[in-house]
């Protein structure tokens, strides 16, 4: 009697006999890099971007603050950033539009607006404008 | 003697299924739970959201019928209480036929978008548009004045203060009326309009202080959730059947449906286009990407002339997606608690079964436009009883363990 129950108990693992959604079930890569400081994609800054509010909540409008410096640590003060981003493993974009609306002093700039709808991994890509150039880093985060 | 045994067989093979729960699995269920909501969010663009006379108010202009082009329309005939504030009709129907599916209320208030392509940033501002909408109340703000002034003097001005003198002001008058109300409301002063949208706007803040006290109740998933949280094994009104289990194995897991209907609420908030098929002879219908420029152009939204709250307050609106081909027939992600109990289902009522709607994410149709945010899952039998056993467990007019 226990066999049979057992038996039918792992029967009902199998339930589900395919998935063509094979990428969205996929966990994120085991190998992501999920350090909150990076330099740009061609090394002009070194971007640390932190929640202003940790930790971040699934679902919650919150906001980050981004820290951008030059390669040599100096502050960048007078940056132009813009925020992207979305689930690669999802094919979406961002739920919200987030804006930098302002600089707080020693390269911090503060990033308003950002939402994480669901549970996975996510890019914030942040591209970064000033007279020593134009270029962008992409963070990883995989919220729960 | 046999249904012992049968129910001894259930209890191993639901106990089985509890204790393999993993780590990640116990995370998930525990964040679907009720026990897991927060606070009712405070909205400070209604300073009166939670003043209980304003709810009581509210209650009653709920089911006032006088609010209507034919005197037999309220909010509560759509929104039927005893029908979880919705009508079981795949089009609602007011004075005409709408274009959408009434929306349940519970919790209406956790999210920061109303109506299924989120036009509305508040359920007062929501509450405002159903009364001026030609096929649902179709009345109009200056009517509604008058009616506020003749019948509801004492209960709004105990709350609002004193109403305004309306002796100049016609019977009929709105921006969004006939062509009759739309002149008289041209004719009026300036002073006039924003002394009618301003009582206009209270009675909407009176309406959503009412539908913040519409609360989801705890359901046997709940309980079972709740259990599993706290490592004890899910017994009496708790347990869940294998059938159950299993069903709730694939929501969070295999068939993804947890990515859009997440946390207590069981839904994401947010706007997405499955590829649910335009219904015959409406109208077309693009869902989000048709109401962008409605909203950031609505005088009453939350930075609005009638919003209590500041700028900063407002970062919804203010962060909200303006342009992008995911807005293109979206719609807001319904919550499923109480949904087996209330097909039709999809923003038309396009699908009329649980089982039907299990076949649509199965075959995961294209859109007519847009793009489809989901895949083909392809389900067995098993799997789709399974998954509908578990969605009854958050009725429980249905949960039958």
């Amino acid at each position: 009697m226990l066999r049979w129950i057992l038996g039918g108990a792992a029967l009902l693992v199998v339930a589900v006999v395919g998935f063509m959604a094979w990428r969205m079930m996929a966990p994120p890569p085991a190998d992501l890099d999920l350090s909150r400081e990076r330099p740009t994609e061609a090394g002009i800054y070194q971007v640390q971007i932190a929640p202003q509010i940790g930790p971040v909540v699934q679902g919650a409008l919150h906001s980050w603050v981004a820290t951008v410096r030059l390669a040599d640590g100096s502050p960048v003060e007078d940056a132009q950033v813009t925020i992207d981003g979305g689930m690669p493993q999802h094919g979406h974009g961002l739920p919200t539009a987030p804006q930098a609306t302002g600089h707080q002093g020693e390269g911090r700039y503060l990033i308003e607006g950002v939402r994480f709808n669901m549970g996975g991994w996510w890019e914030l890509t942040l591209d970064i404008s000033s007279p020593a150039g134009e270029d962008s880093v992409t963070f990883n985060l995989v919220i729960e | 003697m046999a249904r012992v045994g049968l129910g001894a067989a259930l209890a191993v093979l639901s106990a089985c299924g509890q204790a393999d729960f993993s780590e990640q699995e116990k995370r998930a269920i525990a964040s679907l739970s009720l026990s897991a909501l927060g606070e009712l969010p405070h909205d400070p663009s209604n300073r009166f959201a939670d003043n209980p006379h304003a709810a009581a108010f509210g209650e009653t202009l709920f089911f006032d019928t006088g609010m209507s082009a034919n005197g037999a329309v309220a909010c509560a005939t759509c929104h039927l209480p005893e029908r979880q504030f919705q009508d079981d009709l795949a089009l609602a129907e007011g004075v005409g036929t709408t274009h959408r599916r009434t929306m349940p209320l519970a919790n209406a208030a956790y999210s920061p978008w109303q109506f299924w392509d989120g036009r509305k940033d508040s359920l007062w501002s929501q509450a405002l548009d159903p009364i001026e909408d030609a096929a649902e109340h179709g009345f109009d703000r200056a009517a509604v004045a008058h009616r506020v002034v003749a019948h509801h003097r004492e209960a709004y001005e105990a709350i609002f203060g004193p109403l305004p003198d309306l002796s100049t002001v016609p019977a009929h008058g709105s921006p969004r009326g006939n062509p009759g109300a739309q002149d008289a409301w041209r004719r009026l002063q300036e002073d006039e309009r924003y002394a009618v949208d301003r009582l206009y706007a209270n009675v909407g803040k009176a309406l959503d202080a009412f539908q913040r006290t519409i609360r989801h109740q705890p359901t046997r998933f709940d309980r079972f959730a709740d259990a599993v949280s706290a490592g004890q094994e899910p017994a009496g009104e708790a347990a869940l059947t294998a059938l159950e289990t299993e069903g709730l194995r694939l929501f969070i897991g295999k068939a993804n449906c947890i990515d859009c209907h997440n946390g207590p609420r069981f839904t994401d908030d947010h706007f997405h286009n499955t590829g649910v098929p335009p219904v015959p002879g409406l109208p077309e219908d693009r869902g989000r990407a048709g109401i962008i420029e409605k909203l950031l152009a609505d005088p009453f939204n939350c930075l609005g002339a009638f919003s209590d709250a500041d700028e900063a307050e407002c970062g919804e609106l203010r962060f909200m997606v303006t342009a992008s081909p995911e807005l293109e027939r979206a719609f807001k992600t319904p919550s499923l608690r109480g949904a087996a109990s209330r097909p039709p289902y999809m923003h038309s009522g396009q699908i009329a079964t649980l089982e039907a709607v299990i076949d649509h994410y199965s075959e995961a149709p294209k859109p007519v436009s847009g793009i489809s945010q989901i895949s083909p899952v392809i389900f067995t039998d098993r799997g789709r009883l399974a998954l509908i056993a578990f969605l009854k467990t958050l009725d429980d007019d249905l949960s039958d363990p």
